[in-house]
């Protein structure tokens, strides 16, 4: 059932009267965008307390015993898998993509409203069959949360049975859920802008929503694939990834595979997936950049082909997590020097947003403060990220915690705080009521140190060799005995941060009742989603007329106007005569 | 570029969806619980298929009433163009994958296990006695695999190669006898195209069983009989999905649907038909026959 035009039918909005129609059968993207947000949250919380009992076993062996090595595993998994795929991937394209795209383009829904709504509901699915794995015998799956086979499907290893099983059917199922949200998401901004809004004046966390969007259509297929192979393998006895390997002295009834293709296909996957979480977090961070610092992004069409240029290069860069895999040297020569190319891009946006901060008139509110954090925490994981995309360096640090300490700044701290920083910034448009500042302010300043605290000792640590996902290190020569202090001090820490997550949540609920009533443009934004006639908006977004759109986003401080923004829609006039649009 | 315009019917609630989560959810839990070996599953999986089936019935109904009743204009057109076209390209990034697999284990694994290159030591200690062929019979450690005899490009897989590209050309002919409102030509045409897609399927069964009672090939028959299996297997799947379609764009075509000038089902449908068609050329030529 798409998204119907109908010049001789008039409005016929939905006004559903139950919390039935309005919450499940609701086709509304809005409503679908707030019910992603609510299960990605719920499922990260799941990850963060992972996280914490991990922590607490790493940082007190022995001392609080929450859980048994293989429960440790299984944690490991989990976490990892959850907080990319279910959490990151589900939140920036599912919540934001939906709340987003049609508010930013001026349409009134998305392209396929019923797909959207299965695309939830399958997601949620997805959900339910991967938390199920943790109560399944054998428990969930801990083969770590790349995968790789043999170990993931060889008996004896952590969740190797049913959770598995589980694991990969519920990939198969978000993958699906993912497919028809993305047809969606693609076929709206491409095709349901309304008049005036060319390509190049789309908001910028739309382009990266969208260029997002398509590398995950071209890249899940392999994870699917992948998944599929690793099932029949792991059931049916097929031998794509498995060579005639001997177990406890039995030969395996599997001939001529090979666990490198799994890697291949993963990390074709993979790495992508890491560009899927990092293009809505660009996009979105640009425009909070702009809008708080009331002043045109700097070089809005430079960002732009550097988010297609980085969305491009993210195909051929995979097999740089496979350095280890013994590899061909010039392979490897290879991928480290598209690995460099791809920081050109990066950079390029890195430098757009100092420059666009430069003498901006910054407003350091809360939106604002997560989106500068952003920079900070996305530069050192970036930085890392070079070390490690070079053969030489990569190969005595891979395994290490300094990998740890680089994917968790790059790709999971980056785009958490720009998930606090739009939440934070599009609260008001969404509920009618501003989050609470001063709470968020704590949030801020906790998570945003805490990152710190916990993850630079992680390089050190990395560096002085401590291997990951081990449960306990017992007393070794390999390392200092002080790695052990290092480990705890690094629990506290991530406890203190994990906390202040909950606070975050308590200030949404506290905030949907208690909030100051915001109106309907609370932050004096230009994108069109601020000038919907209702806060929230209703059915159909705009009312009777569809606004028309006159210039790009990015009109702040415009020379002679009225005000410090002129908004998309406002027709052209005296008021408008000297901005620019580059 | 596309223009939206300013009044719109928007669908309201649906409870398919929801329905169609619950189908999703059943079918492959079930489908968990048989790959493990448990009994229970297979009653959930049929309880699963039949909810999805009635959905999906549901669903695709609903898109037909709305378009016959004219509710779709040009935009809505072009949004199922884009549409279709991202999720064939998505689909072919599917089937890449698989002929990547494939690919890799020829040029690259199987080389290695039988010792080229800088591989020789590990094949003399793990894998003493493996030869690098393919297709890969009964070979190194513990004889893996069972004898058994490769499928032959040149029997069943040539005459299906024949029928699928027929069928191609019976499409074609169907859409050119729509273009011109040629009714008859075209309920012709199609019918042939559903026809040969069934002969297809048919001949594919044929050729799995064949497989299995008389060759010996198995899907437990080392990595060629895995991506045999696999690759004609999605493959075979993919045909069927895209003969059920064209099925029931051969009965709407009956029922009188579709203007010469306005018929995108049918084009999505030929869409998905040739691209199923040039998966097979490529399967046809690095499974079957190189």
């Amino acid at each position: 059932m798409a998204h119907v035009a109908l010049a001789d039918k008039g409005q016929d909005l939905a006004h559903p009267k139950t919390w039935i129609g309005a919450y499940v059968w609701s086709q509304d993207h809005k409503v679908i965008g707030i019910q992603y947000i609510i299960v990605a949250t719920a499922v990260g919380l799941v990850a963060l307390a992972l996280s914490a009992m991990m922590r607490l076993q790493l940082g007190f062996p022995g001392i609080f015993d929450l859980i048994q090595p293989n429960e440790y595993y299984s944690a490991v998994t989990m976490h990892g898998m959850i907080m990319v795929v279910f959490m990151l991937t589900a939140f920036f394209l599912g919540g934001f993509g939906n709340l987003l795209i049609p508010l930013m383009c001026g349409a009134r829904d998305m392209a396929f409203p019923y797909m959207n709504m299965l695309s939830f509901w399958v997601y949620l699915a997805s959900v339910l069959v991967l938390c199920s794995s943790f109560f399944v015998p054998g428990g969930a799956t801990g083969a770590g949360w790349t995968l790789y086979p043999p170990q993931a499907i060889t008996e004896g290893s952590a969740g190797s049975g049913m959770g598995i099983i589980l694991m990969l059917v519920s990939l198969a199922l978000f993958i699906v859920a993912f497919t028809m949200g993305g047809l969606n998401y693609v076929t709206t901004a491409f095709q349901a802008r309304t008049r005036g809004m060319t390509l190049m004046r789309m908001p910028l966390s739309v382009w990266g929503i969208i260029m997002a969007t398509i590398l995950g259509l071209l890249a899940f297929p392999a994870l699917l694939v992948a998944a599929i192979m690793m099932l029949l393998d792991a059931t049916l006895g097929t031998s794509f990834f498995m060579p005639a390997i001997s177990d406890l002295g039995e030969v395996s009834s599997t001939s001529g595979g090979t666990p490198i293709l799994f890697q291949h296909l993963f990390w074709f996957f993979g790495h992508p997936e890491v560009y899927i979480v990092a293009l809505p977090m660009f996009g979105i961070a640009s425009d909070l950049i702009s809008t708080h610092a009331r002043k045109n992004i700097f070089g809005y069409r430079m960002m732009v082909w550097a988010l297609i240029a980085i969305g491009g290069l993210s195909f051929i860069v995979w097999a740089h997590h496979m350095y280890v895999s013994g590899m061909n040297p010039y392979f490897g020569f290879f991928f480290a020097t598209t690995t460099l190319i791809i920081a050109v891009p990066t950079a390029i946006k890195v430098y757009n947003w100092v420059l666009t901060l430069w003498h901006g008139n910054i407003h350091l509110n809360v939106p604002m403060l997560f989106a500068i954090g952003f920079i900070f925490t996305f530069i050192h994981g970036g930085i890392t990220g070079l070390f490690l995309g070079n053969v030489a360096v990569d190969v005595p640090l891979s395994d290490t915690y300094f990998v740890i300490g680089h994917f968790h700044m790059v790709m999971g701290v980056s785009p958490f705080l720009i998930v606090f920083g739009g939440m934070y910034h599009w609260y008001p448009k969404f509920t009618g009521r501003m989050l609470n500042d001063t709470m968020g302010k704590i949030h801020f300043w906790v998570t945003f140190l805490g990152t710190y605290a916990i993850y630079l000792p992680m390089h050190y640590i990395g560096i002085l060799g401590v291997p990951r996902r081990y449960f306990a290190y017992g007393t070794t020569l390999s390392f200092p005995d002080s790695v052990q202090v290092i480990n705890a001090s690094i629990t506290i820490a991530a406890l203190i941060v994990g906390t202040a997550q909950l606070l975050f949540i308590f200030n949404i609920i506290w905030s949907l009742f208690n909030g100051k009533k915001a109106d309907s443009n609370p932050w004096r934004a230009t994108t069109l989603e601020w000038q919907t006639p209702d806060t929230p908006p209703k059915h159909g977004n705009w009312g009777p007329e569809l606004p028309v759109v006159y210039r790009w986003a990015y009109s702040y401080s415009v020379p002679g106007a009225d005000e410090d923004f002129i908004p998309q829609n406002e027709v052209p006039s005296e008021n408008s005569k000297h901005e620019v649009e580059t | 570029m596309a223009q939206a315009e300013s009044n719109y019917y928007i669908p309201h609630g649906s409870y398919w969806p929801i329905t169609g989560s619950i189908a999703v959810c059943s079918l492959m839990v079930g489908f968990s619980n048989v790959l493990n070996g448990d009994t229970w599953g297979k009653y959930l999986m049929f309880f699963g298929a039949i909810v999805l089936l009635v959905m999906l019935f549901g669903w695709f109904g609903a898109v037909i009433k709305e378009s016959e009743t004219g509710a779709y204009n040009d935009q809505v057109d072009t949004s199922f163009r884009w549409g279709m076209f991202w999720f064939i390209f998505s689909e072919v990034m599917f089937f890449a994958a698989f002929f990547g697999a494939l690919f890799y284990t020829r040029v690259y694994s199987l080389p290695w296990l039988g010792g080229e290159g800088t591989g020789a030591t590990t094949n003399s200690y793990l894998w003493p006695g493996f030869e690098a062929i393919w297709p890969l019979t009964a070979n190194g450690p513990g004889e893996i695999g069972g004898e058994f005899t490769p499928m032959p490009a040149w029997g069943l897989p040539a005459i299906n190669t024949a029928l699928l590209l027929t069928s191609g050309v019976t499409l074609t002919w169907a859409h050119h006898a729509l273009k011109a409102n040629h009714r008859g030509q075209l309920i012709i045409g199609l019918f042939l195209t559903v026809l040969l897609g069934a002969i297809f399927m048919v001949l594919q069964g044929v050729e799995y069983y064949e497989a299995y009672q008389h060759l010996g090939l198995t899907l437990g028959s080392g990595v060629y009989g895995s991506t045999f299996f696999m690759l004609t297997g999605f493959h075979g799947m993919h045909v069927t999905i895209g003969a059920i379609i064209l099925f029931v764009i051969l009965i709407r075509c009956i029922r009188g649907h579709f203007k010469p000038e306005h018929h995108f089902g049918f084009e999505a449908a030929a869409w998905y038909w040739h691209f199923v068609d040039v998966v097979w050329l490529g399967l046809f030529i690095f499974v079957y026959w190189v």
